[in-house]
């Protein structure tokens, strides 16, 4: 009577009757696809074409500092006359990115930790989730320091010592030590999670059936006992995701995250923060990248709530 | 039983937490004194880290820490020189207790209300609204909201000032900065506690005895659905009590907040370590009474 559906399509298509949630998702990618072409704007080809405010190249200096948004420049200038407007999707670009590939390592570490930790049991299972609450209990940002700290220093040595590296092998050094660092303090709760989840799961038949029939534990982790908890690794990873563009943004307000010419939309702010005095409010400096690190995080808060209320069997009962 | 064991190991997790955290510092590369005004002398250098037994092997070091550590002695800030870290900890903690437990309070004072009144109203007008508002609260950071707040009441009407710490008018904009991102965590743990407790079957007991609607939410579900509020009150209290690096920055506030990031980033080992220690032992802390208290609101709940 009723067709049959994986829970992964129950999911899908509860996601889909999520009204919120699906608002947010178009959102999303309209977001992504605005931030992904906006740079073709300032290229010759199109310059001609499209109008003069929409062209300007986000580290193009000009004469016209601190302009408050107008026809040539929406969102405004910043204090070397760049415009405002190219410069926040330029950062949002990579704090997106940044918080894609933060919460992927994040993903690898947690997920790993958890399933082994969980399918293991016993003694291996309380030293792994031990040694994870004690990291709980430490301060993540001293971790990121001395991550970006150790890589720097890694950088300048290389540099003292060898041929100098080209300004392309930094930038990538240095974002290797920001996703490394970012990753490296975000894994716990989902390692937590995966760990509860994998412990329920070992005990069942299905498992006790492949082990009957031979197959090895990493085959059981991967091909029966993972794809069980799919779900649940999902939904937390696009929360996890807005949790590290966040953090990125609190790295680069402190000038430890993304360096300049390089911007982030944490390190924007900062620079619109630097700006506060009591003469004169450079209102949009601070208004515009805030807002566009709200709208996106709303987003992807909204699009992981309504991924969560999707998957999660309770949802049965309180529709 | 169960707590008195808890307690027992309270030590020996710090014990941990202090290798763990001395481990860390001093497996940055650099040094205390790379950044010394002075152009240090490699004979001074060498006689600061021998002051500071930094020539020893790093376990004699730890050694060191250990046993001034026992005494309740934090050592002596290698880059505050003429400070202890006890000094300068407790100079800048009841600033930050303050500030942390002002904006715990309005955390708690506008979370639990706003979840609260969602959960009743839920799939109403009232709770669309709310609970975007919870949502987006948590979506504009304190950086973002900081230099908003302080543009437009500060600077713009006046009312508050810019900065700095000392009548309660000054702590205005700072809690508010602070707190305004837990109030919206605490509403949505309020409104989805709310929710899952009014399905309980308890709650349809006390609708099927006759009980009145305001009984029910107040006496009967407030209680239980609190209780997620509850387990993320530990952390939350523990981040806010230790300061908060974007506020204290922001608003020239003299906590410790501040010196967690300064620290780690001048290498000041003795400095790094007591802070993580602070941390660690307030939210371990937190956490006990937290679970403490789930077992006295909780009847169901039973640690063995």
């Amino acid at each position: 009577m009723t067709e049959h559906l994986t829970p992964n399509q129950r999911a899908w298509r509860r996601f889909r009757r999520n009204r919120g949630a699906t608002m947010a998702a178009a959102l999303l990618l309209a977001l992504v696809a605005i931030i992904l072409i906006w740079p073709f704007f300032s290229s010759p080809s199109f310059a001609s074409v499209v109008p003069a405010a929409m062209a300007h190249p986000p580290n193009k200096l000009s004469d016209a500092q601190f302009n408050p948004p107008n026809l040539q420049h929406w969102f405004g200038t910043d204090v070397l006359g760049r415009d405002l407007l190219s410069r926040v999707l330029y950062g949002a670009r990579i704090s997106l990115f940044v918080g894609l590939v933060g919460a992927a390592v994040s993903l690898v570490i947690g997920v790993l930790w958890g399933a082994i930790a969980g399918y293991c049991g016993g003694r291996w299972d309380g030293v792994m989730m031990r040694f994870v609450d004690i990291l709980y209990s430490m301060p993540s940002i001293v971790f990121v320091i001395v991550l970006i700290a150790a890589l720097n220093a890694v950088i300048g040595r290389l540099q003292t010592k060898g041929s100098p590296l080209s300004a392309g092998t930094i930038q990538m050094v240095q974002f290797a030590g920001l996703f490394a660092g970012l990753g490296a303090v975000s894994w716990l709760t989902m390692a937590r999670i995966v760990r509860g989840q994998v412990l329920t799961l070992r005990r069942r038949a299905f498992v006790d059936a492949s082990r009957v029939l031979g197959a090895s534990h990493a085959r059981i982790l991967l091909r029966h006992i993972l794809p069980n908890v799919y779900g649940v690794i999902i939904v937390y990873l696009t929360l996890t995701i807005p949790s590290i563009v966040l953090y990125e943004s609190f790295l680069s307000y402190l000038g430890l995250g993304v360096q300049p010419p390089q911007a982030s939309l944490g390190s924007l702010i900062a620079n619109g923060a630097e700006q506060i005095n009591s003469v004169r409010i450079y209102w949009w400096m601070i208004v515009f990248p805030g807002g566009m690190l709200a709208l996106t995080l709303l987003a992807l808060n909204f699009v992981g709530d309504g991924l969560r209320d999707a998957w999660d069997p309770r949802g049965d009962r309180a529709n | 039983m169960y707590f008195v064991r808890r307690i027992l190991s309270l030590p020996l997790l710090l014990l941990l937490v202090s290798f763990l955290a001395f481990l860390l510092v001093r497996s940055m590369p650099g040094g205390p004194f790379d950044s010394e005004r002075r152009p240090a002398s490699p004979e001074i250098e060498r006689n600061l880290r021998a002051k500071f037994h930094l020539d020893e092997p790093l376990l004699a070091q730890y050694g060191h820490y250990l046993k001034d550590l026992l005494h309740g002695d934090f050592g002596p800030s290698l880059k505050y020189r003429n400070h202890s870290v006890t000094d300068i900890i407790a100079e800048g903690l009841p600033v930050s207790l303050t500030l942390g437990f002002a904006a715990f309070c309005f955390a708690v004072g506008v979370g639990i209300p706003l979840g609260f009144y969602t959960a009743v109203h839920k799939g109403a007008w009232p709770d669309y609204v709310g609970s975007f508002a919870a949502l987006a609260v948590i979506c504009v950071p304190g950086l973002v909201i900081g230099p908003i707040l302080v543009m437009f009441f500060a600077i713009k009407l006046r009312w508050f000032p810019v900065a700095l710490w000392g009548s309660p008018w000054h702590a205005i904009l700072p809690t508010l900065t602070l707190g305004l991102y837990f109030s919206g965590r605490v509403a949505r743990l309020m409104r989805e506690g709310m929710l899952a407790t009014l399905h309980a079957e308890f709650i349809m007991t006390a609708r099927s005895k006759g009980l009145g609607e305001t009984a029910i939410l107040i006496k009967h579900a407030f209680r239980i659905a609190a209780l997620p509020v509850l387990s993320y009150s530990g952390p939350m209290l523990a981040d806010l009590l230790t300061g908060s690096f974007v506020v204290e920055n922001l608003f020239q506030i003299p906590g410790i907040g501040v010196f967690m990031v300064n620290s780690s980033l001048n290498r000041d080992y003795t400095m790094v370590v007591g802070l993580v220690l602070l941390y660690a032992a307030l939210l371990l802390a937190l956490n006990l009474a937290v679970d403490f208290a789930y077992a006295l609101l909780d009847p169901r709940v039973r640690y063995d």
